[in-house]
């Protein structure tokens, strides 16, 4: 009894060192490839910044486009990162070892997925203020348009990692995972512009922020689970 | 179109669920049943156009324009079955691992897109007259887009895979994940619809519909079910051909015909 409950124990603790030093490979290897990282983070900012040149700077025009805009950038800069999420461990031989591991595939896809997203969402989100700003957003509607990125953001990881898994080893993947991913992100999209486009209405805004917690709660558990099957599918 | 002596060969000794999931036998069902839908999927196509072109009555409030009705309803349909379709066979190809259901799952692929693509089509045809303007975004005609795009990623993933299996397996998986999505999607455009646009555009129907009129969306519905189930039982033997060219019965189905050609 005492034992089996002591060898409970220990795969417990061995599966969360295996997550840690996942996260944390993860985490360093994001840190070095800095400009992977901050490319994202510039394509965001450079997306965003096309829209006033292309539609004109119209200060009116650019407040009600300006949380589409910002929300259509977001995706597409998470659609950018997500192309190496499995990609460069598949090529190396790291994501067969991590299959073979005594930790559940999903934990480790979930750990990659968090990693993935404190790369790219998080810093999506923290730089969402500054552009907001240079689209005249009053401060209301940015407070909502980043509470909406905090909840919408881990979602487009979770997507995008299943896409990613899809298409794994492949050639020209790139297009391709925006083609399988794109179409499913689009009631995040909807949620999360709805939410800021409601805070001067009669509509509360909060409808659309649970409506997108509650995607995010169902991509966080699917979305790894998809996402392993997709990886067991590419590594058969 | 001799093929009777390859289903006699094969005993059948009790019916059981996966008879025809062998895709020799399933070859053989397939072969008589594909003329029949192509023979149905023609006669009921000519009367339903004949029946609504020539017979039906003009609509009081769109006049001819509503014409279209038979052809864009019965795709619109399609499209939308064809997609469950697709989803369910991937459902019961990564369950069971049969490779017969995978290649169904893709066989109604090609089918459902074109029929997502004529009910989008038709749809802007018919919405130039009546309301005014090709496209609007609208919940209906904004979903039905979406699921053009999910046949298209599906499709392109299972090209994009040179393994078969790998392929099939990842295509399935895929559609799945789209089934759950596709009411998802629509009602958060539905919900995105309503805000932005008011109620301006609804696809209303007339509460009586004219019996001639039911009659050919009918014989036109069936004609669509006809034609899809043909494509794709032709589409799935071609691949079964194919990817078994090295299989006995394969041969024995393919000689024959060698050598009346």
């Amino acid at each position: 009894m005492t034992t089996q409950s002591n060898s409970n124990l220990k795969t417990r603790s061995s599966n969360f060192v295996i997550l840690y030093s996942v996260f944390k490979r993860d985490i360093g290897l994001a840190l070095t490839r800095k400009t992977d990282t901050l490319g994202a983070i510039f394509f965001f900012a450079l997306i965003v910044s096309l829209f006033p040149l292309g539609i004109g700077s119209e200060p009116n025009l650019l407040r009600l486009i300006a949380p589409g805009v910002i929300w259509v950038s977001a995706l597409l800069a998470s659609m950018l990162s997500t192309n190496r999420l499995f990609n460069d461990d598949y090529q190396d031989g790291i994501l067969e070892q991590l299959l073979l591991s005594p930790c559940p595939l999903e934990l480790i896809v979930f750990t990659k997925i968090l990693a993935h997203w404190c790369c790219t969402g998080l810093i999506l989100l923290i730089a969402s203020p500054i552009l907001a700003i240079q689209f005249d957003m009053s401060s209301e509607t940015i407070l909502v348009l980043m509470m909406g990125l905090a909840i919408g953001t881990p979602i487009l990881s979770c997507i995008g990692a299943i896409g990613s898994a899809l298409t794994l080893g492949l050639k020209s993947s790139g297009a391709l995972i925006s083609l399988l991913a794109l179409p499913l992100l689009i009631p995040v999209l909807i949620l999360g512009t709805l939410a800021v486009g409601a805070v001067g209405s009669n509509v509360s805004f909060s409808v659309y922020l649970n409506l997108l917690a509650a995607l995010c709660m169902l991509s966080i558990f699917f979305g790894p689970i998809a996402s392993a099957a997709g990886l067991r599918i590419a590594l058969d | 179109m001799d093929n009777s002596h390859l289903s006699s060969s094969q005993s059948i000794k009790k019916i059981n669920w996966f008879e025809f999931s062998a895709p020799s036998r399933f070859y053989a069902l397939t072969q008589k049943i594909i003329p029949l839908c192509w023979f149905m999927a023609l006669s009921f196509g000519i009367a339903g156009l004949v029946i609504g072109l020539l017979y039906a009555p003009t609509d009081a409030t769109q006049g001819d324009s509503y014409r279209i009705i038979f052809i864009h309803v019965p795709s619109a349909w399609m499209s939308m079955v064809l997609y469950t379709a697709m989803a369910f066979w991937a459902a019961i190809g990564l369950i069971f691992n049969a490779r017969l259901a995978y290649r169904l799952s893709i066989s109604i692929a090609p089918t459902g897109a074109l029929m997502t693509f004529i009910a989008l089509w038709t749809g802007a045809l018919w919405g130039k007259p009546t309301w005014g303007t090709w496209w609007v975004w609208d919940a209906r005609l904004t979903s039905e887009l979406i699921l053009l795009f999910l046949y298209i990623g599906y499709i392109s993933l299972y090209q994009a895979i040179d393994d078969e299996r790998k392929a099939a397996k990842a295509a399935s998986l895929l559609a799945i994940i789209g089934v759950v999505n596709v009411p998802i999607i629509y009602f958060s455009v539905k919900w995105w619809n309503t805000l932005h646009q008011g109620a301006t555009i609804t696809i209303t129907k007339a509460p009586s519909m004219e019996s001639s009129m039911l009659l050919a969306l009918l014989l036109m519905t069936v004609a669509f079910w006809a034609y899809a189930f043909a494509t794709v039982f032709t589409r799935t033997n071609q691949t079964s051909l194919i990817e078994e060219h090295h299989a006995d019965w394969v041969k024995s189905v393919l000689k024959p015909s060698k050598a009346s050609s």
